[in-house]
């Protein structure tokens, strides 16, 4: 069989005919496949999802329990079968229970490996490449630009700065899912043992990335009543960066911004964004990363859906490659 | 390199003064010599190094990477420097098939050599030549990583822009000195130019582990007096008889000092200026050092000088040559304020009345279509002063300069004895036309404002542009005006809907009008701004082209 009978993008997402299934669909299906929890790939309102119990946890804390009608939990590298096709979940290293998904079937195999990267992560399991015909992998950072430096130096950049302005808040945007848990556990490796103050809408995930057995270390809400404006003095506060431009921001004294993303990498965009520390952290691979994830894969087709599909095709194209874009919508670039 | 690189990139995104200041000061701190010294010389633009032309390095970059690759990447990153140091070992990476280090670093492996510094960078490229420049270039920036690779970019093309003056530069080394040593800004600014790069004994004495150094050039600069703005009523409180006035001209403040065969013309900020001034350097054949505003002026039939407009003096500023026909068509002189040595006689602790007179009798010896006199306003009351300041008699007049007569020419700007009584702006409505994005924190937000008047035929004819005046709040405002109401858009810029019955009225001040061939209404305004938002007033009631004209003719007479 073709590879694209199957699975085939539709509107609605990523769509297996055989197996009558959605991976990461963007409106309300009957059976949906998610790859992890990120408000852009899971929505509420499927009847039946399955997902790794940690992704489906987060939904639950996201949506409520009541998200879909049925929520089959999957476990790591087990197959199991779906109107005759077979499915596995992989780690994907994104963020906590983040999964690539095989499916085969008629012997075809294809990993649809949703958001992922290659980098240590010390909140979440390790990418594992599984082997398969056709990969389909994320572009968001697809640009040779893009070439993430060492975290920890990034990590330090942040420590240094507190160093140097003892009288300032660090307010530093983050993605609550991932992006946070993963900057607050490489805070603590590199030292840095105080306290950290997160914003409201961070404390839900936080407190599950815990139950979770990955430790945080001390944190405690910035949103203190009758607080002084030097209570923040020294301190790293975390949260969603629209806050930081909101009237939220205000309680802090002489506030550095700074921003966790990969977008960070570019100039420009710290500007734009007014970051005045950009720290380049990403949670999505590199230019090398998926360039070196393609070759050690070596599937005989890459598919390509949302970011800068243009390069990374183009590279396979250079390469001996067989690669075209996927033109998935509705998946935004890393949160912006 | 690395550190000065961290420093260049926080420098960059950095917006506030003290923090810039911090960060320099614990650069200064943590760094030994001479590396701080060079890094110091970068930040205030004296770094001159054999310089490699941003068409060699794209062409280097294309031998090594494909060329859709490298378009895309910098149609993306917009910025040739930081494209090429981002993407710049893109291609030997992934050529790298040994497969992935599951651990956070690169694959390859780690060069043997190390990185280059700032102080190996600056050296080595002051002894090569072009071609072995460009081949050592390649060489390091291998060796570097990103950050470092857009220092080196920027400092080998010469294209480094900080947002950090000399002054700051100054006034950080003032403050890393302080830890140590009782020193302030003005000690540094008068040595500043008789120093040498890389300024170790600068930093040894700021350090407070050696003297402070005793080489002083001839023709220091004399860190400037300012005065205070001096607000209506103010006054009230001081006893006229006290003090001495003449007009504040809109040049620029220069200090001329001309010592032991050396001649400098100094900014206020103490920046050599002279090497675009050739023509005032050649009449400086004195002994001493003059206070005085630089102004473009043709001597006249009646032997006195006829001072040109800002934009005359425009022509001359911010030039590295100067054409024989422009030293001819805009000559400079200085009109002078004020004498702070004679001789070898320091003047400046005397008071201004005892300098005044010394001026008087020295500026007649000086070559007379170069310098002349800054006439003192005779006024018996301030009401006297008041009337003189609403009538100039040229416009290049900003207002008036009131000095008390017992000052002693102090640095910096002391609190009471020289008041600067600027003139009231002049206003009109004006039609907001066109607007564009702004940048740094502006980026998002349409800041920049073109704004025009009604002509007689009641076409909008463009008059100006501002993009100062309004608060943070009155700035959403016009960028969700902007944004609602745009019509067309060319790039960066959108243009508003702006008609006799719809529209948004700016009011507009502005310090002075002149006639401009360049531009399509025929009038430049100097310094404008959007003082007020005039939401109430409709686009119909705005003002007219011809008001404009009738302000330049008023204000010469």
């Amino acid at each position: 069989m073709r590879y694209e009978d199957l699975l085939h993008p539709t509107p609605k997402g990523l769509y297996c005919p055989v197996g009558d299934f959605y991976i990461d669909p963007v409106q309300p299906v009957e059976r949906a496949l998610i790859t992890h929890g990120h408000a852009d790939h899971a929505r509420a309102g499927h009847d039946t999802v399955w997902a790794t119990r940690q992704t489906l946890d987060i939904m639950a804390i996201r949506y409520g329990e009541d998200h879909c009608r049925s929520a089959q939990p999957v476990r790591w590298r087990e197959l199991f079968g779906l109107n005759g096709v077979s499915i596995g979940f992989w780690p994907a290293g994104h963020v906590l229970g983040s999964a690539q998904v095989l499916v085969d079937f008629d012997g075809v195999r294809i990993v649809a490996s949703g958001d992922y990267k290659r980098r240590a992560d010390p909140s979440c399991e390790p990418f594992e490449p599984v082997p398969c015909d056709v990969f389909i992998t994320e572009a968001t950072f697809a640009l040779p630009v893009f070439r993430h430096p060492e975290s920890s130096g990034e990590i330090r950049k942040l420590i240094d700065s507190v160093r140097q302005f003892p009288d300032s808040a660090h307010l530093v945007g983050v993605y609550a899912l991932g992006k946070a848990q993963r900057l607050i556990r490489l805070l603590r490796q590199e030292g840095h043992n105080g306290t950290i103050y997160i914003h409201g809408a961070l404390k839900k995930l936080c407190d599950y990335y815990e139950s979770e057995g990955i430790h945080l270390g001390p944190l405690a809400p910035a949103t203190v009543d009758g607080g002084k404006k030097g209570d923040f003095a020294g301190a790293i506060v975390l949260g969603p960066p629209s806050a930081f431009t909101d009237k939220w921001g205000r309680r802090f004294p002489d506030p550095i911004t700074c921003f966790a993303s990969g977008w960070m990498q570019v100039r420009q965009r710290a500007r734009q964004r007014g970051v005045e520390l950009p720290l380049i952290l990403s949670d999505h691979c590199d230019w090398d990363e998926l360039l070196n994830t393609i070759t050690e894969i070596a599937p005989k087709e890459v598919w390509v859906t949302h970011g800068r599909d243009d390069a990374l095709v183009r590279w396979c194209t250079l390469n001996g490659i067989k690669a075209r874009p996927l033109h998935l919508v509705g998946y935004e670039d890393e949160h912006e | 390199m690395k550190d000065f690189a961290t420093l260049l990139d926080r420098l960059v995104l950095t917006p506030s003064r003290n923090q810039k200041l911090a960060l320099m000061v614990d650069y200064f701190l943590r760094t030994p010599d001479p590396e701080r010294g060079y890094a110091l010389a970068a930040i205030t633009r004296d770094l001159d190094v054999t310089s490699v032309k941003p068409a060699l390095l794209r062409a280097l970059v294309a031998e090594r990477m494909d060329e859709e690759l490298f378009r895309l990447s910098y149609d993306y990153v917009g910025d040739l420097a930081e494209t090429i140091a981002l993407v710049w070992d893109a291609e030997q990476r992934t050529a790298n098939k040994n497969g992935l280090s599951p651990q956070d670093g690169q694959t390859g492996a780690a060069p043997s050599t190390p990185p280059p510094s700032l102080t190996e960078v600056v050296e080595t490229l002051n002894r090569l030549g072009k071609a072995d420049a460009m081949r050592q270039l390649t060489v390091w920036l291998d060796l570097l990583d990103a950050s470092g690779r857009y220092a080196l970019l920027k400092l080998a093309t010469g294209g480094m822009r900080i947002g950090v003056s000399a002054r700051l530069a100054k006034l950080a080394l003032a403050n890393f000195g302080a830890r140590h040593i009782d020193v302030d800004i003005i000690e540094i600014e008068e040595l500043w130019h008789g120093l040498d790069l890389p300024y170790v004994d600068l930093f040894q004495w700021l350090s407070g582990q050696a003297d402070k150094p005793s080489h002083r050039a001839a023709a220091p600069f004399r860190p400037v007096m300012l005065a205070n703005p001096l607000n209506d009523g103010d006054m009230r409180k001081l006893e006229a008889g006290h003090y001495a006035a003449e007009w504040k001209w809109d040049g620029i403040r220069v200090q001329v000092t001309s010592e032991a065969g050396v001649r400098r013309l100094y900014s206020r900020t103490g920046d050599d200026i002279g090497r675009a001034f050739p023509d005032l350097l050649a009449s400086m054949d004195f002994e001493g050092s003059l206070d005085g505003e630089l102004l473009v002026g043709r001597p006249a039939d009646d032997g006195a000088l006829a001072i040109g407009s800002f934009s005359d003096l425009q022509q001359r500023l911010n030039r590295k040559t100067v054409s024989k026909k422009l030293l001819q068509s805009h000559p400079v002189m200085v009109r002078c304020y004020d004498l702070l040595a004679l001789g070898d006689t320091n003047l400046r602790g005397e008071p201004f009345e005892e300098r005044r007179e010394q001026l008087e009798a020295f500026v007649p010896q000086l070559d007379p279509t170069r310098f002349d006199l800054s006439p003192l306003l005779p006024f018996d009351t301030w009401d006297d002063l008041a009337e003189a300041r609403k009538n100039v008699p040229h416009p290049v007049i900003e207002g008036v300069m009131i000095k008390r007569w017992d000052s002693a020419y102090v640095p910096g700007r002391p609190k009471g004895p020289w008041f600067k009584w600027k003139k009231d702006p002049m206003i009109i409505d004006a039609v907001l036309m066109y607007a564009q994005r702004g940048h740094g924190k502006r980026s998002s937000y349409y800041s920049d404002y073109t704004f025009g008047t009604w002509t007689d035929e009641g076409t909008l004819v463009p008059v100006g542009k501002a993009y100062f005046g309004f608060t943070d709040e009155e700035l959403k405002q016009l960028d969700k005006f902007v944004r609602d109401h745009t019509v067309d858009r060319f790039g960066p810029v959108r243009s508003v809907k702006a008609t006799m019955d719809f529209g948004l009225v700016l009011e507009i001040a502005f310090e002075g009008i002149q006639r401009s061939p360049r531009h399509k209404s025929g009038v430049a305004m100097r310094f404008p701004r959007v003082s007020r938002l005039r939401w109430d007033k409709p686009t119909r009631e705005a003002d007219r082209l011809s008001t404009l004209v009738a302000l330049i003719d008023s204000q010469t007479v």
